[in-house]
């Protein structure tokens, strides 16, 4: 188990990536938009800190975190969403689909609730090949008002696969509060009952929390025990998408989870257990360090060449016969 | 009276105009209530109009198209917005399988008079499923009426003719346009608007004929105007209505330039230029200079940021294509 003073850090420097995202949008040096995961920072580190290297995870577009978390590094991100050569995707993906195959982080997907039913099929092949690997679906509250979010529900039920569906509860889809959308109080754990799956709504910020039910979860899972589902309430720092200033939520509402930040709750612990402040700071300043390296690497990098747009259609690399 | 407005604005107007008209029409979408829209198309309207007529759904596409069917078989005008063009495919089922057939079905005694908004085309730096053209997977079924609108003026009259339709529409908006500003004449009438199925001249020419709509309408008459300069005159059809096709103003000026230039921003391989090129082929053989070229997207997943540049078509690919029809 990972001491929680290195969790700090890896959410430091997903936070400290975010915000250089963000900075370098407004300095026009990325076209497009981006969702960033400022606040959700516990969900990633926590889980995957539950997480085996050989479990399966999938996520969102609002997943910079979870490559992170599964080892892509900031400067690889960074230069993705600056369209650059060394893009973790070679800048075919930007920023809605960092992949990182080799990590086993199956991607990054926009099309709400298409990758649940992949995690699925991901934990059944573990099954199928008689191994103990988990996969993990990440996925917003808005997703669970998709069809695919209730078939893969109903599909992991039923054959008893080793996938555990975790749901950012951020509050809001979009512009939209989640409750004004949903029958239900917790959108993902409320469905669970219906499809015979166990379910527990937790704190998404604390890093102890997520991490210690993503345990528990992933080891009932490898025991042939099935599926969860987990809830995990946090909140975005920034408005939905890089032109959303989030003007529709309260400012209480605001300011009550600022107040909860995940950096907050896990620093405030690490001061209780008797970390000295230097310490933390040294670990901030190490994160400050890596993410500036990354961003000034991430800003050199060659753009790339597009003539890339034109490779990779087919097994044999190339998209020759049709262009 | 006419009035300068965007392209957004136009639609926003448009649409006010149809809930006004006729308590029937509903609009239903994500966000698009008390945000007014991802791209605030639909703003103001669920604080003028209630939202029992401006309806925040949640994430379901296929359940707000099913909806929308079911509404509209009992009488109601059903407008969906679909946020971006990729999100369309969660509906997909619902809108090939029943919203194009279920007149044919019931011999025609169930009409769905449903609007589908789409907002589609890329240029804004976006990735797929924010930047795609999928019109051609629409106009190939039977049973759906597919129209794009390209300026302001347009919009404003073809959205609201695409919701006193009896046929289900899908309704392209050239979301790279929607800043785009045009006169918008706001006196005319439902029945002496520019008809919503037919095909426009909008820069008459001698020399080529070149075909667009959607965000690519500007790019040919960008493409006209550079081309005017060294002394080619093209002349510039927008189609507008994808299906029914309205070729005869095609045809006509084809016979007379004998040169014919497709332009679309979705991949060339099957897409709408595919079908215009077999037909003005066979109506126009005899009058043909060169082949009908298409200048495209490529066959190629749609590129995110700064790659979108080398996929999208642009004033010189026409050029380009304009020049190939006289090298013939
Ligand atoms: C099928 C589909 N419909 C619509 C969208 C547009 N869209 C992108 S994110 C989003 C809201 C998702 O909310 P949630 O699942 O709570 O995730 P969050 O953004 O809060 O992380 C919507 C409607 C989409 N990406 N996919
Ligand atoms: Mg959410």
């Amino acid at each position: 188990m990972t001491d929680l003073i290195d969790l700090y850090e890896r959410m430091a420097i997903i936070r400290r990536t975010e915000k250089a995202a963000q900075d370098l949008f407004l300095a026009g040096l990325i076209k497009g938009t981006t969702h960033l995961a400022a606040g959700h920072e516990a969900v990633a580190v926590g889980a995957n800190d539950a997480l085996r290297a050989d479990d399966y995870v999938f996520a969102t577009y609002r997943g910079h975190h979870h490559a992170i978390a599964r080892g892509a590094t900031p400067e690889e991100c960074l230069a993705e969403l600056m369209s650059k050569a060394t893009g973790i995707c070679k800048a075919k993906g930007g920023s809605m689909h960092l992949t990182k195959a080799d990590a086993n982080m199956l991607g990054s997907y926009a099309i709400v609730g298409s990758h649940l039913p992949m995690a699925v099929g991901a934990a059944w092949s573990a099954t199928l090949r008689g191994t103990d690997q988990v996969a993990v679906a990440f996925f917003g509250d808005g997703a669970t008002n998709i069809g695919a979010f209730h078939e893969a529900l109903n599909l992991a039920a039923v054959w008893r696969l080793p996938v555990l569906f975790v749901c950012e509860n951020n509050l809001y889809m979009e512009y939209t509060p989640i409750g004004s959308v949903t029958a239900v109080a917790n959108p993902a754990a409320d469905r669970a009952p219906a499809y015979g799956l166990p379910a527990e709504v937790i704190d998404g910020n604390d890093v102890l929390v997520v991490r210690d039910a993503v345990a528990r979860a992933a080891q009932r899972a490898r025991d042939g025990g099935g599926p969860t589902v987990l809830e995990a309430r946090t909140y975005r720092h920034y408005g939905h998408s890089r032109t959303d200033p989030a003007k529709y939520r309260p400012e209480d509402e605001v300011r009550q989870w600022l107040e909860r930040d995940p950096l907050t709750l896990a620093r405030a612990k690490l001061l209780e257990q008797g970390v000295p402040e230097e310490e933390i700071a040294e670990r901030d300043a190490h994160a400050e360090r890596v993410v500036a390296a990354a961003v000034d690497a991430a800003k050199s990098a060659p753009d790339a060449d597009p003539r890339e747009a034109f490779t990779d259609v087919w097994a044999d690399g190339s998209a020759t016969w049709r262009t | 009276m006419t009035e300068t407005m965007s392209l957004g604005k136009a639609i926003n107007a448009g649409l006010r105009k149809a809930l006004d008209r006729d308590p029937k029409v509903i609009l239903m979408g994500e966000d698009i209530g008390k945000l007014g829209g991802v791209f605030r198309i639909t703003d103001g309207l669920q604080k003028d109009f209630g939202e029992d007529r401006v309806i925040d759904t949640p994430l379901a596409e296929s359940g707000i198209v099913g909806t929308a069917v079911g509404l509209a078989m009992r009488g109601y005008r059903p407008v969906c917005e679909i946020q971006f063009d990729g999100f369309v495919y969660p509906a997909y089922d619902q809108i090939v399988s029943q919203v194009a057939k279920i007149h044919f079905r019931s011999q025609g005694r169930v009409r769905l008079p449903i609007v589908i908004r789409i907002p589609f085309g890329g240029g804004i730096g976006a990735v797929e499923h924010h930047s795609e053209s999928p019109e051609a997977y629409f106009a190939h079924t039977a049973g759906l009426k597919v129209v794009a609108c390209a300026t302001a003026g347009d919009a404003y009259w073809m959205i609201q003719q695409a919701i006193a339709s009896d046929d289900p529409v899908i309704f392209f908006e050239p979301k790279r346009r929607y800043w785009d500003k045009g006169e918008v004449d706001l006196d005319s009438s439902l029945s002496e608007a520019y008809p919503l199925h037919a095909s426009r001249v909008v820069r008459p020419g001698t020399d080529a004929t070149v075909l667009a709509y959607g965000p690519m309408v500007r790019t040919a008459l960008d493409a006209a105007a550079a081309a005017a300069e060294e002394g080619r005159s093209l002349e510039v059809i927008d189609l507008r209505s994808l299906s029914p096709l309205d070729l005869d103003p095609v045809y006509g000026s084809v016979r007379r330039t004998g040169r014919c230039v497709v332009v679309h921003e979705a991949p060339g391989n099957l897409g709408l230029g595919a079908e215009i090129a077999a037909r003005v082929t066979e109506e126009c053989f005899y009058s043909l200079e060169a082949p009908v070229l298409r200048v495209a997207g490529f066959d190629t997943p749609y590129p995110p940021a700064r790659l979108e540049e080398a996929y999208l078509p642009d004033l010189d690919r026409v050029l380009d294509a304009v020049d190939r029809t006289f090298g013939w």
